[in-house]
């Protein structure tokens, strides 16, 4: 096995050369992330919101389900969607098995719950702050929605940033349900997995290297956006 | 519905235009009014009629009940029992519309000043030329033009609490309710807050005001109603009330002493 310094030297070659097999990884996996965690928010924003402005009959039930959730296996995810969308399941005929969609809906579903889980509490903090306000203002029920989220807007770009960590992460779902085929469904975590299998370290180290600077990118960008929302009150 | 903006340069100030008619129908009623928390009796059968275009004054000490009387009025919380009628029906979602509360603590959308404003506006369904000549208007009025793009959360209390105001206002209320409105602010932002107080109720709007201040209640009220341990105590003109208590409980508040009802 060669030295770590070597495969280090290796795996920044990788990179600095701009392979294309590496990028072509790179953007795959930000396609699935991005949009698995487009969708999430879609729907985690509006629930979390509603379950945390509104006063419901078994809303602590929700609540918990909601919050236990977030800590769904992937593995039992990626099972689950496995059998929806296999031939003999009653998705398979959509034939999404093994391809990029798949793996959106996978992680759609890892995801979802952990965006409406803290949208729940961000919109449950800022709803006890202005609802004395709202119920003398007369606010409608969509109104109330619409303006939480409005005003939680910041907050809810941390939330964002959780779920795409939980994605960007994942390998367990997708290299279920994606198959980890070459330049078809083959994304950094399920590569890093199998080229470490396979001693192929270089590549698994680029990878990884390329992982974390993203991760560390995109926290960067919330940080500053926080950061002068806080200064303008906003937070 | 009465208009409740006015211009400034219009204002009258003391003895203001008060209008002492008292109508005979009143805007507000509150009979047997209770509310119960926690096992104990914190509003015990209160009744009241608050008349239009008047600014009744509430006094009494901390935990006498006050703010809570204020939100049963209001329709904030429910009462354990009684009832609260606006123009005769209950108070209900719909009568709420034609009131506006401010609260000590004022509660600033994460906004701009002119973005709360609007907001206040957008719940109503006053939207095109309206709501901007409102806005215009209310923050003329305010004196919040210079401020209007700035977040309203780095504010300064007084700054929020005129914004506060405005948002009420602008709605156009007929009923007023502020919660200690200028508690904790310096002098001249108590005088901009009792400006337009005096502008709302020369526009004829009926103010329900919670202060502590007995020289604000004297300024701004035509009628007092003093608590203590969540009943009425005194209630008549606020003059009268302020020289001349007749209750034990008024009479030791208003000397600066306190009163400890002896148990029978």
């Amino acid at each position: 096995m060669e030295s770590f310094s070597a495969i280090l030297a290796e795996a920044l070659g990788l990179i600095l050369s701009w392979d294309a097999d590496v990028i072509e990884i790179i953007v795959l996996s930000l396609r699935v992330t991005l949009s698995a965690v487009a969708v999430a928010c879609m729907i985690g924003f509006p629930l979390g919101a509603m379950v945390g402005a509104f006063r419901f009959p078994l809303r602590t039930g929700v609540i918990v389900v909601m919050n236990t959730m977030m800590g769904l296996p992937p593995v039992v995810v990626g099972l689950l969607v496995y059998l929806m969308l296999s031939a003999a399941g009653p998705l398979g005929v959509l034939g999404l098995l093994y391809s990029p969609t798949a793996m959106i809906i996978a992680q759609t579903i890892l995801v979802t719950p952990i965006v409406a889980a803290l949208t729940r509490q961000v919109i449950e903090d800022l709803y006890n702050e202005y609802s004395e306000q709202f119920t003398s203002l007369g606010v409608g029920p969509l109104d109330r929605v619409l303006a939480l989220l409005w005003d939680a807007r910041y907050s809810l770009l941390t939330v964002a940033l959780a779920g795409f960590g939980r994605a960007v992460a994942e390998v367990g779902a997708v290299i279920i349900v994606g198959g980890n085929i070459n330049h078809v469904t083959r994304v950094m975590t399920t590569t890093i997995a199998l080229e470490t299998s396979k001693g192929n370290l270089q590549l698994a180290l680029a990878l990884g290297m390329i992982l974390l600077t993203i991760a560390v990118i995109v926290n960067g960008l919330l940080m500053a956006i926080r950061g002068t929302a806080a200064r303008a009150a906003y937070v | 519905m009465s208009e409740v903006v006015v211009n400034i340069s219009e204002r009258k100030r003391a003895p203001l235009a008060r209008a002492r008619t008292t109508s005979t129908a009143p805007l507000m009623t509150a009979r047997g009014l209770c509310f119960d928390a926690g096992g104990q009796r914190l509003i015990d059968g209160i009744d009241l009629d608050i008349h239009p275009g008047r600014c009744t004054v509430i006094m009494g000490a901390n935990g006498s009940g006050k703010s809570l009387l204020l939100r049963l009025l209001h329709g904030l919380l429910t009462p354990t029992k009684g009832e609260v009628n606006w123009q005769g029906h209950p108070l209900d979602p719909a009568a709420r519309q034609q009131q506006a509360m401010v609260f000590q603590r004022p509660v600033m959308l994460r906004r701009s000043v002119a973005a709360n404003l609007r907001f206040a506006l957008s719940v109503r369904g006053v939207r095109g030329a309206e709501r901007k000549r409102r806005e215009g208007e209310t923050t003329a009025l305010a004196r919040l033009d210079a401020l209007k793009d700035k977040p309203a959360r780095v504010l300064s209390g007084g700054e929020q609490q005129r914004l506060a105001m405005a948002r009420a206002l602008i709605c156009a209320p007929r009923m007023l309710f502020l919660d200690e409105p200028t508690a904790s602010l310096d002098p001249a932002s108590t005088q901009a807050i009792e400006h337009m107080i005096e502008d709302a109720r020369a526009s004829g709007t009926t103010i329900l005001v919670v202060t502590h201040d007995a020289g604000q209640a004297r300024r701004l009220g035509d009628d007092l109603i003093f608590l203590h341990d969540g009943q009425v105590a005194e209630t008549g003109p606020a003059a009268q009330v302020l020289d001349n208590p007749q209750s034990q409980a008024a009479q030791a508040w208003l000397g600066g002493r306190l009163f400890v009802p002896t148990t029978p």
